[in-house]
């Protein structure tokens, strides 16, 4: 075994899925990093979505920039299932390097296509393979050398198209799409495209039973990532000031939202209605953050588990100084390092309660990017609305693979700015007392600084504080301020997005879940019915802290699932402290944690065996 | 004189914005009797007064510290921040993104900027942002009771005998290195230096880095200590004399220029700087960074304006934003019509 270990090895199900061969199925290209594989792999991925069959694609790819192995995995699915299937059927091995195993672990049955001199035919008898000669066929459509690298990938868009039916139409489609401002890249591209697709007609036979035929469940849906969908939220919540310091797999948020920010957001006057600053880590772009909260603005970062880790000393002074600012996470393998490429639900604990003392933290939980659009909204409301630090808990499976949606909604409220004393507010009132529960809810009233009253200014700290934000180290006052704060968070609850009923009946046995994990659970949910015949309800949260739904599901079950993507049972730890006492017994893990996305064979069979059927 | 006619008390001293010396106070301070940080807070408020600055147009900042705390003792009528140790820098970019209209102050020690601090300090500089940064630099750490900074000169002795062995990071050489656009040092007992420089600082736009040392009484201002009253009594070294006219005073003070280098400010004011002993040019960076060095060498503590460049862009003024404030701009700049999601949508489909 090499020391560099990058592969996909999981224990393989004892539960084999029903094969159905028509739109459901899964395709795994095998390649190596930096050769230009994601443009053809989303190139298949969109003709298939342009058949109007149910797809998702997940990139599996390493902490590199070039010569690791990479995959992506294409899942049609003629039900809508769009979680990870962990099984599969149709492979495209590419990398010499992998190709072996990667024959070794499909499922009988599959197909292959592979380039010719890896000779993986030997490897099998109970997979079809399809040899193809890439190398020729590139250097026939390709003239200029250094392309070629590139460019082949596009030949075995081709080759699965003929093989799986796929219109070569929607592949021509998608290549003007993708090189939508590059004409010559684009013809150059297709070229290949064809060249495969002819290479394949001409030389194979159909035997492999998987193919893709045109249905209509896509109308009108649109393809994208989380992060993207995220910035695009946070440029409609009208964000001002956006600091961040690049980590993988946040960066392509803040990169997407600088882009819509150029081409959306300059005022009439030519000016730039934002400021995006690159900061030097993770330590000044909070704090650049929360200054630029506490003086008015709508400001954010976005941010992976390690500069979450950095952020707590600052997020503990947004929590107890009372500041808005808005932090995305979008949550990739730890601890440490960890693996950085790969995804988790495994900030959710350290998030809860991020920074010393007592605090506790609003954090939005979306599960797909429709939500990311809409928890970035959310989360700009929240952070102003409660004067305080608001986090989205993405992840990498959401934030940087793509995925189908109906479009986004237009906000139809407008953009609520908090509990902001004016100058003329303060003319009215003769001042005010920072740190006051004026209406009850715990949440206090503020003033920005530059506001033309003489009332008006206050001194924000991190340390021991009374009403009138004074310095004080008097027990009362202290214990004061922190039942205040814990009241806001109580208030909070009833605020923040309720959870959905997914799915709701009369079974003793519930499963709660939230973020990417819904996809799999939701399939479980239809594979525990059908194939074991466990009914489950389905509880999928969106928020922390929790609401009176959450307590009431626990209540009306015998026994609820948490499924969650960490070792440690990070909400169900979240979840107990929450519920009644005579009610944690109830709570059971379902926990996956090896870096891919979760797949619903792996919960139904957790579920079955906990079952004990 | 009777008792039946008092004396009527004369009204007020007001500046040109009709506000009394009074209305720049702050809260009691609470540091020790002495320390010069009290002296930095007094010449603040003087300096804030004699300019005319609206109380509610600045903002005090602060990190964690004997310094650190001092925000809470002068000017109560403008909003402050005591941020998290050594972090203030970002709090204050964060601050200035949202409002570039208002003027920024920000207060730092030796061990919050040259120590835990450096990090930010140094990215601040880089920025050129406009910001007043001001170092109550006294060589140790008040609050935990006396240990050396980063600041702490080599062979300074503590009052427990524990000798410096590394040498101190020069904060005025790192911020002429680094693009700060106004570098200073100066002396909290030199009354009539620091006023003059920080009124200077207000009428800079850019980054102002201001070097005050400001002997800790209590734990730093004894015999072998080299940031001690009497230490800089004899090796402080004023590098030109320093004298300013604010833009307000029409006021047509001759100069020889043959003697004294006249700097033109953002706002119109005039720093005059007359040459001393040594030749001093406060435009040529390389020089600089020579003489901080060599004096610093020979033991001496050199004062002054040692860097000023009022032409150099700030960092808002790279940002390309409006006059308005990006905090204050109202929704129909910050969220873009429904027709903007629509094509977004349609592209994606």
């Amino acid at each position: 075994m090499a020391t560099l270990d990058v592969g996909l090895q999981e224990r393989a199900s004892q539960f084999s899925a029903e094969q159905r061969k028509v739109n459901d199925f899964s395709i795994q290209v095998a390649t190596v990093n930096g050769s230009g594989s994601q443009s053809a792999n989303t190139v298949l991925l969109r003709s298939i979505f342009q058949m109007g069959v149910p797809v998702s694609g997940k990139n599996l790819f390493p902490s590199n920039i070039a010569g690791l192995p990479t995959w992506y995995t294409i899942r049609a699915s003629k039900h809508g299932w769009v979680a990870r299937k962990k099984e599969i059927d149709f492979l495209v091995a590419m990398n010499a390097e992998t190709a072996q195993e990667d024959v070794m672990s499909l499922m009988p049955g599959a197909a292959c296509v592979y380039e010719e001199p890896l000779n993986l035919n030997q490897l099998r008898n109970d997979v079809t393979f399809y040899p193809v000669p890439f190398d020729k066929l590139v250097a026939q459509v390709c003239p200029e050398a250094k392309l070629r690298r590139l460019v082949k990938n596009m030949i075995y868009v081709g080759v699965v198209d003929y093989l799986l039916g796929i219109e070569l139409a929607e592949s021509e489609k998608a290549v003007a799409k993708q090189f939508a401002t590059k004409k010559k890249a684009a013809e150059l591209n297709m070229a290949a495209v064809r060249a495969g697709f002819d290479y394949a007609k001409a030389t194979f036979t159909k035997v492999d039973p998987y193919s893709i035929e045109r249905m209509n469940e896509n109308a009108g849906k649109i393809i994208i990532d989380g992060n993207a969908a995220a910035a695009l939220g946070c440029m409609f919540a009208g964000v001002t000031v956006v600091t961040w310091y690049p980590i993988t797999p946040s960066t392509s948020l803040v990169e997407s939202l600088i882009d819509y920010l150029k081409e959306y957001r300059i005022g009439p006057d030519g000016k730039a209605t934002f400021a995006v600053v690159q900061a030097e880590d993770e330590l000044a772009a909070i704090g650049m953050v929360l200054g630029a909260g506490w003086a008015g603005a709508r400001s954010m970062t976005s941010t992976s588990g390690p500069g979450i880790s950095l952020m707590g000393e600052f997020v503990g002074l947004g929590y107890y100084a009372e500041i808005p600012g808005v932090i995305f996470d979008i949550q990739r393998v730890g601890p440490s390092t960890g693996l950085p490429t790969r995804t988790m639900q495994g900030d959710i604990l350290s998030t809860a309660f991020l920074s010393h003392g007592d605090t506790k933290h609003i954090m939005l939980l979306p599960s797909s990017v429709a939500e990311c659009f809409t928890m970035a909204m959310d989360a700009f409301e929240l952070a102003e609305q409660f004067q305080t630090p608001v986090f989205v808990m993405s992840d990498l499976d959401l934030g940087m693979n793509n995925w189908m949606s109906k479009p986004f909604e237009y906000p139809g409220q407008p953009i609520h700015r908090g509990k902001v004393l004016s100058a003329d507010d303060l003319k009215r009132l003769g001042g005010f007392a920072r740190y006051q529960d004026v209406d009850g809810d715990g949440i206090p009233y503020r003033t920005v600084p530059g506001t033309q009253h003489t009332a008006a200014a206050y001194f924000t700290r991190g340390s021991g504080h009374n009403e009138k934000a004074q310095y004080s180290e008097r027990a009362d006052d202290y214990v004061h301020n922190m039942d205040r704060l814990a009241k806001k968070f109580d208030t909070a609850r009833r605020i923040v997005p309720a959870p959905v009923k997914e799915i709701s009946g009369t079974s003793t046995v519930g499963i709660i879940a939230y973020g990417t994990s819904h996809w799999a659970v939701m399939e479980a949910h239809d594979q525990l019915a059908k194939e074991c015949g466990v009914k489950t309800d389905y509880l999928r949260l969106r928020a922390y802290p929790f609401n009176q739904d959450v307590h009431e599901f626990i209540r009306n079950h015998d026994r609820v699932y948490v499924v969650e993507q960490n070792r440690d049972g990070q909400m169900h730890e979240l979840l107990k402290l929450d519920v009644a006492p005579d009610q944690v017994t109830k709570l059971r893990r379902v926990l996956h944690y090896n870096g891919l996305p979760i797949d619903a064979r792996s919960v139904t069979d957790e579920i079955i065996s906990q079952e004990g059927k | 004189m009777g008792a039946t006619t008092p004396t009527p008390t004369p009204a007020p001293k007001t500046n040109i914005v009709g506000l009394t010396v009074l209305d720049y106070r702050g809260g009691k301070s609470t540091l020790c009797a002495g320390c010069g940080h009290n002296a930095i807070s007094e010449r603040i408020i003087d300096a804030a007064f004699e300019m005319g600055v609206q109380p509610e147009g600045m903002v005090k900042l602060s990190g964690i510290g004997c310094s650190s705390k001092s925000p809470a003792y002068f000017m109560s009528r403008s909003h402050g921040f005591n941020a998290v140790h050594g972090r203030m820098p970002s709090v204050a970019s964060g601050v200035a993104l949202a409002n570039h209209k208002l003027m920024l102050l920000g207060v730092s020690g030796d061990g919050d900027t040259a120590s835990i601090g450096i990090g930010q300090f140094v990215h601040l500089m880089r920025r050129n942002l406009p910001l007043i940064y001001i170092i109550e630099d006294n060589g140790v750490y008040g609050l935990t009771k006396g240990q050396f900074s980063a600041t702490a000169d080599l062979g300074a002795k503590l009052k427990t005998g524990v000798i410096n062995e590394l040498p101190p990071i020069d904060t005025c050489a790192l911020a002429i290195q680094l693009g700060a656009t106004f570098v200073a040092r100066s002396f909290s007992g030199d009354k009539k230096q620091l006023l003059t420089l920080l009124k200077a600082a207000i009428a800079h736009r850019g980054t102002v880095m201001i070097d005050v040392i400001s002997p800790c009484v209590t734990f730093n201002d004894h015999e072998g200590s080299t940031k001690s009253y009497k230490y800089l009594k004899d090796h402080d070294e004023p590098v030109q004399d320093v004298s300013f006219i604010p833009s307000f005073q029409n006021i047509d003070v001759d100069y020889d220029p043959g003697t004294t280098a006249r700097v033109t400010m953002h706002d119109g004011s005039s720093l005059r700087l007359r040459k001393l002993e040594l030749d001093y040019d406060a435009t040529d960076k390389v020089n600089a960074l020579k003489v901080l060095a060599e004096a610093h060498d020979k033991g001496e503590i050199l004062t002054g304006v040692f860097y000023v460049n009022t032409k150099a862009p700030t960092f808002m003024d790279l940002l390309n934003v409006g006059d308005q404030p990006l905090g204050q701009l109202p929704e129909n700049l910050v969220r873009p019509p429904k027709k903007v999601l629509d094509e977004v949508m349609a592209e994606l489909q």
